[in-house]
């Protein structure tokens, strides 16, 4: 055993993460049962209270987050919906109206009144509203103008710009489809090439990275994973490597890092986490897909690290037929080589009835890393012991542990089994959508409204 | 660290400089969700941004303005474009602005906004600007040496500027000091690959094999040179597989069970039939448990794919 001082940066942080983590575990382990079932309780009072007192004012410190106040009513109102509770009406009105002076004469919705319209802006004021639900948020949203603003920001390599002028990435092309699909104004315009440039972002290691040649990064693997399933040329990408290396992602921690060799990270219990929501249904609808060697692995695709060219993090530091329910006939007929995936169609004609799979990330040690390593009991999750709450911790902690708690479940509206939930079975929250991340019923509200108009 | 020598943070209502202007609250409507309760000197400097960017008035106080936003909230990308479009219209020092920059670089290391603002400025500056830029992201490197922002616009430099010469050996200092440093071997792996000067994967791979092979050994259970060599091997999974180098250091680390994978051996000219790959997913769901149901499902898939 190496002295600590000969260790390298990279292992002496992890130590000492290591060791904050295995502390908690320790002292968990010999408590008597009852203290440990309160541990292991989701403080969803609490939780809420954080949460929609942040709805209703923030401190002055907040200022370095001018430019990003749609972001914080996802985080908040997304986070609210994951523990089944509700908004004021008042306060619901409100942020309708507020959403409305952040969105952009010539479509988009910026960082806050006055501001210029940007790509992560609008997906989170997009997200808010259809987590809101109903007419009146949903038809604040301009979508001509919104479509107009999408095509100005694709850029010739395919991929789109986060603003006039921005800059070009993963997250930008994540965000812009997201918007696109759930809206229903996604077109062969906004996906020309998108797929060519996530392509070339997914890197030797098998995740993806924000530009091409850069790390391979959770947050950019889930967008850009996402995003390649939404227009539907997922099986483009080498999944088999891909699935390996976010496999490697969860420490012993439970919980899971951003890039290999970096710390744990409560926020990347969905970033990555959701990887395997996504994977899950690749897995299972893959069987009406043909099959060369293995699922498509080593199909002779060019590797796109090797064909040269053919950017917190999630952190503050984002055909008609694709966008949404158009593929519902596809998955019941059997005869369909085509590799068409809608991931959230539930086909209600396969008697799937509580069908199950075993995930292929370990569910119950992420979920004991949220409860115990990420959950202040006060209100609020964050990032790692020692770090303090915030709202974008609290929203993606929380998304993924819906995530695990439905991870046994093939079809994501059947009720989890007790031991697929940490702690009290009251722990369960609501279902996602995990390519948009909006909760699973708020989506279908949007889907119908926007294909009726 | 105050840079902001100009205005010297003394309210912008009291300067007759601003006098002809009318500051232009934000609209936020009679009940806002998520309202900033805003310190006064961060009110008043948006106030008058506001104007200025309603009138696009492009001038040298404007451009002064944005500095004193930026301060205050450097997350601001609608302050930080109208700063270029200022940048333009006067024909402005983009070297001073580079030594703005750098001396808001450290407190912003992780901001998107002011790495995205400098490529534009690099990016006008040209090739003249490539040493300096270079260092300046050595500095930064030399204090969080993963930052993200940092390595993206490294590759972005050496790709539109170049300056391929020194950055092997960039990385190979950077392993030396912390050889499970991923940014590093994904550096590696950039430079390898596209640099002008070395030839390509193939041409390098015997070379960078011997390194990561040595680095595998020294600390088998990095996981950086077992990706790494992978993806030396991209697309060419038969020299991988039959290169006995490897499959020897593969085996090196196991002791306990070399000699039971050994045994599985089939043949010489078949390594790795199904029988040992299952084998080997057996030893793994216990040998790493946290990735148990993986090491399941990537052995169903080898009786799948062996019918």
């Amino acid at each position: 055993m190496e002295s600590f001082r000969s260790l390298t940066v990279t292992q002496r942080d992890q130590i000492l993460v290591e060791q904050q983590a295995f502390d908690i575990f320790k002292t968990f382990y010999n408590l008597p049962p009852s203290s440990q079932s309160f541990m292991l309780e989701l403080q969803r009072e609490n939780h809420v209270e954080y949460l929609t007192k942040g709805l209703t004012g923030l401190g002055p410190s907040f200022c370095v987050l001018d430019a990003n106040r749609p972001w914080i009513c996802y985080w908040i109102l997304h986070s609210i919906a994951l523990l089944d509770e509700f908004v004021d009406p008042e306060l619901e009105d409100n942020t309708i109206d507020f959403l409305s002076r952040c969105q952009g004469p010539n479509g988009g919705y910026a960082g806050g009144p006055g501001q210029m319209p940007h790509l992560a802006t609008t997906y989170a004021a997009v997200n808010s509203l259809v987590t809101l639900g109903g007419d009146k948020a949903l038809s604040s949203i301009n979508r001509e103008k919104l479509y107009m603003f999408l095509r100005q920001m694709k850029d010739a390599s395919g991929g789109f710009r986060m603003h006039d002028g921005g800059e070009i990435d993963v997250r930008a092309c994540y965000t812009a489809i997201s918007v696109a699909s759930l809206l229903n104004i996604l077109d062969d315009e906004l996906v020309q090439n998108v797929g060519n440039y996530i392509l070339s972002c997914q890197t030797y290691e098998g995740g993806i990275s924000g530009e091409p040649g850069s790390e391979a990064h959770g947050g950019y693997t889930f967008c850009g994973l996402a995003t390649m399933i939404l227009i539907n040329e997922v099986d483009r990408l080498d999944l088999s490597s891909l699935t390996d290396w976010v496999v490697f992602r969860q420490g012993v921690e439970g919980g899971f890092q951003g890039r290999t060799n970096k710390l744990v990270d409560g926020c990347y219990s969905f970033w990555q986490g959701g990887i395997f929501a996504l994977l899950k249904r690749l897995n299972s609808t893959k069987r009406v897909k043909p099959i060369p060697l293995g699922d498509g692995e080593g199909s002779g695709e060019e590797s796109p690290q090797t064909t040269a060219s053919s950017d917190a993090a999630g952190e503050e530091g984002l055909n008609e037929d694709l966008s949404l329910g158009g593929s519902h006939s596809e998955i019941g007929d059997q005869h369909n080589t085509s590799s068409q995936v809608n991931v959230i169609d539930i086909d209600h004609n396969h008697s799937k009835g509580h069908a199950n799979v075993e995930p292929l990330f370990n569910s119950l040690a992420l979920q004991q890393y949220i409860l115990l390593c990420s959950q202040e009991l006060n209100g609020g999750l964050r990032d790692k012991p020692g770090k303090s709450r915030d709202h974008y911790h609290t929203c993606y902690c929380l998304s993924g542990l819906s995530v695990c708690q439905r991870s046994w479940l093939e079809d994501e509206d059947s009720p989890p089994l007790p031991r697929a939930v940490l702690g009290p079975y009251s722990n369960l929250l609501e279902p996602i959508h995990p390519l948009y991340n909006v909760v699973l019923d708020r989506y279908w509200g949007a889907h119908e409204f926007f294909t009726k108009s | 660290m105050d840079s902001r020598e100009d205005d010297g943070g003394e309210p912008l209502s009291r300067m007759a400089e601003w006098r002809d202007v009318t500051p232009l609250p934000q609209d936020d409507g009679p009940n806002p969700v998520v309202p900033i309760a805003y310190k006064e000197e961060f009110r008043e400097t948006m106030d008058y941004f506001r104007a200025i960017y309603k009138a696009d008035e492009r001038s040298p106080r404007a451009l002064r303005l944005t500095r004193r936003a930026i301060h205050l909230n450097p997350g601001n990308y609608t302050v930080w474009h109208f700063r270029r479009l200022v940048l333009e219209a006067l024909n402005a020092d983009l070297d001073e602005e580079l030594d703005f920059l750098q001396r808001i670089a450290n407190s912003n290391s992780k901001n998107y906004q002011l790495w995205h603002h400098r490529r534009w400025v690099v990016d006008r500056l040209g090739a003249n600007a490539r040493a300096k830029e270079l260092n300046l992201i050595k500095k930064i490197l030399s204090i969080d040496a993963k930052n993200y922002h940092a390595w993206s616009h490294r590759q972005w430099v050496l790709q539109a500027l170049g300056g391929w010469e020194d950055e092997l050996d960039y990385c190979q200092q950077l392993l030396e000091e912390d050889i499970f440093n991923n940014s590093a071997w994904n550096q590696r792996y950039f430079v390898v690959t596209r640099s002008p000067y070395l030839g390509g994967l193939k041409a390098m791979r015997a070379s960078e094999v011997r390194y990561t092979v040595e680095a595998i050994l020294a600390n088998p259970n990095n996981e950086c040179p077992w990706r790494y060599l992978q993806g030396l091997y991209k697309d060419d999974i038969k020299a991988l597989v039959n290169d006995p180098e490897i499959s020897s250091v593969c085996l090196k680390p196991c002791h306990e069970f070399r000699d039971s994978v050994v045994a599985l051996r089939t043949s010489d000219t078949d390594p790795l039939g199904p029988d040992l790959s299952m084998a080997i997913c057996d030893i793994l769901e216990h040998v790493d448990s946290l990735r148990a149901s993986y090491w399941i499902w990537r052995k169903n898939k080898l009786s799948v794919a062996a019918v």
